[in-house]
């Protein structure tokens, strides 16, 4: 069990414990091993917690050698996107401006993950307050892609993509506002979904665009996502916005993976996306053929209105964000200059030293397009094109149980390839149409590119019908089956063949240093 | 629509956020470029769409008004940059030197 770490799934890990085939003690010490190897080349963390790790392990320890009923996923090693409190943790969302945030309350997801059983490991490298596709704009310096050192992860929840790819954990969380989860899933070659809008409480996360936001898991098999949804999901008094939508058996679903019947729309216009590598294109039209060839009924379909989707998203989500972060004035919390002349001064200079580029950039855009004289040019028109995107979702769901596109038009590109933000901005075309309509996709590796020389994961996204998630993960499931790749990358193969076993001291030393 | 640097420092105090020189100059370009993409939005003939606000539409979620634990004081404080006797400290908002 502890050999086979890197490639063991959340499901397998929590069983064996459970039957005392390993501990969570072990299973841990066996995590924080491989961190303390693969971290400082990989720096998916912005804070390991080993101490935490050891006592809640123990526990779980404890609490199964005197026989009480433990949770699903007891003594399974996870890690957080440091936008989510967490007791006894930072959350700085990667920015300076709350490098010293200690968390004061949990998380409603990361709550019900405690419950369920988790060891936690820490706290996961991102994009600064979720801003950004590639990781680059993380105030600790950006995570790097397992496959290719030389390349991103993938944004905003880069370490929580790369931990996974690295093989550090089997499942972590991360938020999704505009593809957040789904492409660095795609980048990293791991399962990475965005539930309906309202299927996962924000209550706890760090709010980036409040009618965009989403939780989910980022796992290296589809049955592990369907595992950690049904441990997420569900209504919560703290979240209005929470919805009370039955939560099924999303386990059941992926363990079906039967797609015999399903009526699958492939997005025609993605074909015409802009930047799409011939690499990513063969592997979706090559993903689509073996959806027929599993007995999918496929058609085309075609979603125009989502030409104006990343217009319409940097409107709505700057505006939002401009919003939410006007909480960090350096009075509550936060950094704060030392010798302010007047409360005016505090603010202007706190926030000026606080918030690095691209979140200057989106307060600035968003205060702008909410600002007296441009908001009905802006931010009401920006809402009404939302109107007929989702409108068109909606249209296609009444022909189809799920549509697909390619997650990203391009594989992971090398850090500081995309320095203008228009460009980067342009990379999420297939994921952002899927948050303003507010549905539901899921992103499942199906293929390599070799660009470069390097192999490099590309990604499929699978999008349903609000809450529709279980078919998402049946339609997963049987691709990932039918594809059946080998996804351990170079870190997480490293690690694993490395057979010196975990040295306690010698580790709780190397993250006390 | 350009947005001059004029515009440009307005906006930055709306945002309470002060600008060097420089970053006035590229936010002015960066947003240019922004806000030139976005203005495909403006050929879009949407006055009868209604607004969307919400993916999800939700009315009046309520609760029993209850009381229940809430934040300590103390854990309220806890990050604060700046506290004393249980409350923020700021820096002086109202008069100068004398009562006026």
């Amino acid at each position: 069990m502890i050999e086979m770490y890197s490639e063991s799934t959340a499901a397998a890990l929590a069983a064996a414990v459970r039957n005392r085939i390993v501990s969570a003690t072990e299973l841990a010490m066996a995590a924080l091993a491989r961190i303390a190897e693969g971290e400082p080349k990989v720096h998916a963390f912005n804070q390991v917690t080993p101490e935490m790790a050891i006592e809640t392990a123990e526990r779980i320890d404890a609490a199964i050698a005197a026989g009480e009923k433990v949770g699903p996923l007891a003594g399974v090693p996870v890690a957080f996107k440091d936008n989510m409190n967490l007791i006894g943790t930072r959350t700085t969302c990667s920015s300076k401006i709350l490098e010293n945030y200690e968390s004061v309350y949990n998380a409603t997801a990361v709550a019900r993950m405690l419950d369920a059983g988790v060891v936690p490991l820490g706290k996961l490298n991102m994009d600064e307050f979720a801003f950004g596709s590639s990781g680059e704009s993380s105030h600790t310096g950006p995570a790097r892609n397992p496959w290719d050192l030389t390349r991103i992860p993938g944004g905003s929840s880069a370490g929580s993509a790369a931990a996974v790819a690295a093989g550090f954990t089997p499942l972590t969380l991360g938020s999704d506002t505009g593809g957040s989860i789904r492409q660095p899933g795609a980048m990293t070659g791991t399962v990475a979904l965005k539930p309906t809008y309202g299927r996962v409480s924000r209550y706890g996360l760090v709010a980036f665009a409040s009618s965009l936001d989403q939780i989910g898991p980022i796992s290296r098999t589809v049955e592990d996502s369907a595992l950690a949804l049904s441990v997420i999901a569900g209504k919560d008094p703290m979240d209005a916005t929470s919805h009370d939508a039955e939560v099924e058996d999303f386990v059941a679903a992926a363990r079906d993976a039967d797609v015999s019947g399903m009526r699958i729309g492939v997005v025609r216009d993605a074909f015409e996306a802009e930047g799409l590598q011939p690499e990513v294109r063969e592997a979706f039209e090559d993903a689509v053929k073996r959806f027929e060839a599993i007995g999918a009924k496929v058609d085309e379909v075609s979603l125009p209105m989502s030409q104006n989707a990343i217009a319409a998203y940097y409107v709505i989500a700057p505006a939002e964000a401009s919003s939410n972060l006007a909480r960090f004035d350096g009075i509550r919390y936060g950094h704060r200059v030392s010798d302010a002349e007047d409360v005016i001064d505090l603010y202007l200079r706190s926030r000026a030293e606080g918030f690095g580029p691209e979140s200057k950039r989106r307060i600035m855009l968003g205060t702008y397009a909410l600002s007296a004289g441009y908001y009905d040019a802006y931010y009401a028109q920006a809402q009404r094109a939302r109107t007929l995107i989702a409108r068109e979702f909606g249209e296609a769901f009444e022909r189809f149980d799920v549509l697909l596109t390619p997650t990203s038009p391009q594989v992971a590109w090398r850090f500081g390839e995309k320095s203008d933000p228009l460009t980067m901005y342009l990379s999420d075309v297939f994921t952002i149409p899927v948050n303003l309509a507010g549905n539901a996709a899921i992103n499942v590796p199906v293929g390599f590119s070799k660009h470069g020389g390097d192999k490099l994961p590309i990604g499929l996204q699978i999008i349903g019908d609000y809450f529709a998630e279980a078919k998402l993960f049946r339609a997963a499931a049987a691709l990932e089956l039918e594809m059946a790749l080998d996804l351990k990358s170079p870190i997480a193969e490293a690690a694993d063949s490395d057979d010196t076993p975990p040295d306690a001291q010698g580790m709780l030393g190397y993250f006390t240093s | 629509m350009a947005l001059s640097e004029e515009e440009v420092r307005h906006v930055a105090m709306l945002a309470r956020l002060q600008l060097t020189d420089e970053e006035v100059e590229s936010l002015r370009t960066d947003l240019n470029s922004i806000l030139d993409y976005v203005d495909q939005l403006q050929k879009l003939e949407l006055a009868d769409v209604d607004p969307m606000e919400h993916p999800i539409p939700t009315v009046n979620v309520t609760r029993p008004d209850e009381p229940r634990p809430v934040l300590s004081r103390e854990d309220a404080l806890r990050n604060a940059p700046e506290s004393q006797d249980g409350a923020f400290v700021i820096p002086r908002i109202v008069g100068g030197g004398d009562a006026s």
